[in-house]
């Protein structure tokens, strides 16, 4: 489980995160959505320790993130799986090299563990055919699988996903969607994903938080969201015509 | 003096936390061929042009009965061993190399995979910059050696070819007073430029922010201040050395 607590991050005296907690449960997917420029990003990269709250706190487990040793802090990062915006895969390896690196340069398995390990990783993902090829040559829905690979190499117990369905076509965005809710049941993950895609919040939203302006504004779960009585959340779901329509 | 200050912290994270040996031995390497073993075909042709020039412009110039023709070889020698292979080899290297290093870094840190490193627990500093300076290090001496040589040897083909100067009077020249010191001098130098190159464009590459735009300032930026720093280092060690 993740508890953050009281989450505050300013940025040039300006605020943009105003006292966030919440708890994210093992083996459901946690959404965080918002519009753009909401915080999100900032909120998720203060979980995973690449931008430090200026107040609050961040629990793995009861390990505070940000008030423990480096050794601690060393493990809790090797837990944790991500999943970037774009993949972040590194251009100069290939698919199977990129799942492959983190097990190169955390562990001391054998060549043979580590290849039995990625090609698993990569049937699971559904790219055991493209191994051998770059990132260059591959299309933006299988960045993200090789990505999705990449992070679930190391067995992480905390899976973060920023926007996994942003510039993806709607089916691609529902496979994904499947993939990353099938591999959190499977490995009692807890997940969280940083979202925009309505669809995701119907189909995968276990446990949702809506931010608005660097505050959240609330917390539920995807059957109860429609019901929703708070405007600015209304204005966000309802900003698509169709789903106007749907509610009307 | 904030940046010069940022600068000598992020050098200090170099030599953080680090990886495995076998890691750094494989990430060397593979930037010993980037940096080192890419760069042989442009030292190889501004070094030779540089030579021949230097020959005939030496010889353009020595026009004194008095003086032995065999001095243009002397001074295309010197001139090449103190200051035209090391210097002008690291500035042409400041610029493939430099702007290379920046670019390289400066996408890696725009598309998150800077992120990805750090998000693993690995010391992204450490692994993506220290092989690449000290690659730089160990190659770009090895440039300016094989610069001096084709600099000296693109002279002799010049001053042979159109007659300035005879085989015999040339090969005397590269041999008269030769002061074996010098060759120690231009080695120390490009061990200099090289982690100055290395170190300033992995800086400049590190810390950028924003897109596409701001990854090409940063590259030109990593030139720039890797010229300037070149050419003061280049006065500090002929005040120091000589």
């Amino acid at each position: 489980m993740i508890e953050i607590n009281n989450i505050n991050k300013a940025f040039n005296g300006k605020e943009v995160l105003k006292g966030i907690s919440s708890q994210f449960k093992k083996g459901e997917t946690n959404l965080i959505i918002g519009g753009s420029g909401t915080g999100k990003s900032v909120l998720l990269k203060c979980m995973i320790g690449l931008v430090k709250p200026d107040q609050g706190s961040v629990l793995y487990n009861g390990r505070d993130f940000y008030n423990c040793d480096k050794e601690t802090q060393q493990s809790i990062r090797r837990e944790m799986g991500v999943l970037f915006q774009g993949g972040a895969l590194f251009d100069s390896k290939t698919v199977e090299e990129n799942v492959r690196f983190p097990l190169d340069m955390l562990t001391s398995q054998s060549v043979e563990e580590k290849q039995e390990r990625v090609a698993f990783c990569l049937q699971r993902v559904g790219l055991e055919q493209a191994a051998k090829r770059m990132p260059s040559e591959i299309s933006g829905g299988m960045k993200k699988r090789v990505g999705i690979a990449r992070a679930i190499v190391m067995n992480p117990a905390y899976l973060f996903c920023d926007e996994p369905n942003s510039g993806l076509d709607p089916l691609t965005s529902v496979k994904i969607d499947e993939l990353i809710k099938e591999i959190t049941e499977e490995y009692q993950i807890t997940t969280i994903i940083i979202t925009h895609d309505m669809n995701s919040v119907m189909e995968i939203g276990e446990n949702i938080m809506f931010l608005y302006q660097g505050s959240k504004l609330w917390e539920g779960v995807n059957t109860d969201i429609t019901k929703t009585t708070v405007p600015e959340l209304k204005e966000f779901l309802f900003s698509n015509k169709l789903l106007r329509e749907m509610q009307a | 003096m904030s940046v010069i200050g940022k600068y000598f912290i992020f050098l200090g994270t170099l030599f953080g936390k680090g990886e495995k040996l076998s890691v750094y031995w494989r990430r060397l390497m593979e930037e010993c061929v980037g940096i080192g073993v890419s760069s042989i075909f442009i030292v190889a042709i501004v070094s030779t042009f540089i030579g021949a020039v230097s020959c005939i412009q030496t010889a353009y110039n020595l026009v004194s009965p008095i003086i032995p023709i065999s001095t243009v070889a002397l001074i295309v020698r010197d001139m090449e061993i103190l200051e035209l292979a090391p210097t002008i080899t690291c500035i042409v290297l400041a610029g493939k190399v430099g702007s290379n290093i920046a670019s390289e870094l400066g996408t890696m840190r725009i598309t998150e995979q800077i992120d990805a490193l750090e998000v693993m627990g690995i010391n992204s500093s450490s692994y993506l910059v220290l092989p690449k300076v000290v690659a730089a290090m160990l190659t770009f001496p090895m440039l300016v050696i094989f610069s001096a040589f084709l600099g000296i040897f693109g002279g002799y083909l010049a001053g042979t070819l159109t007659g300035v100067i005879t085989e015999r009077d040339y090969l005397y020249g590269i041999r008269d007073s030769f002061v074996p010191y010098n060759i120690f001098f231009m080695c120390v130098k490009p061990f200099v430029f090289g982690f100055l190159i290395a170190s300033i464009s992995s800086f400049k590459g590190f810390f950028t922010s924003g897109g596409a735009l701001e990854v090409g300032k940063a590259s030109t930026q990593a030139v720039t201040n890797s010229c300037i720093s070149i050419l003061i280092a280049d006065y500090l060690l002929a005040q120091l050395l000589l």
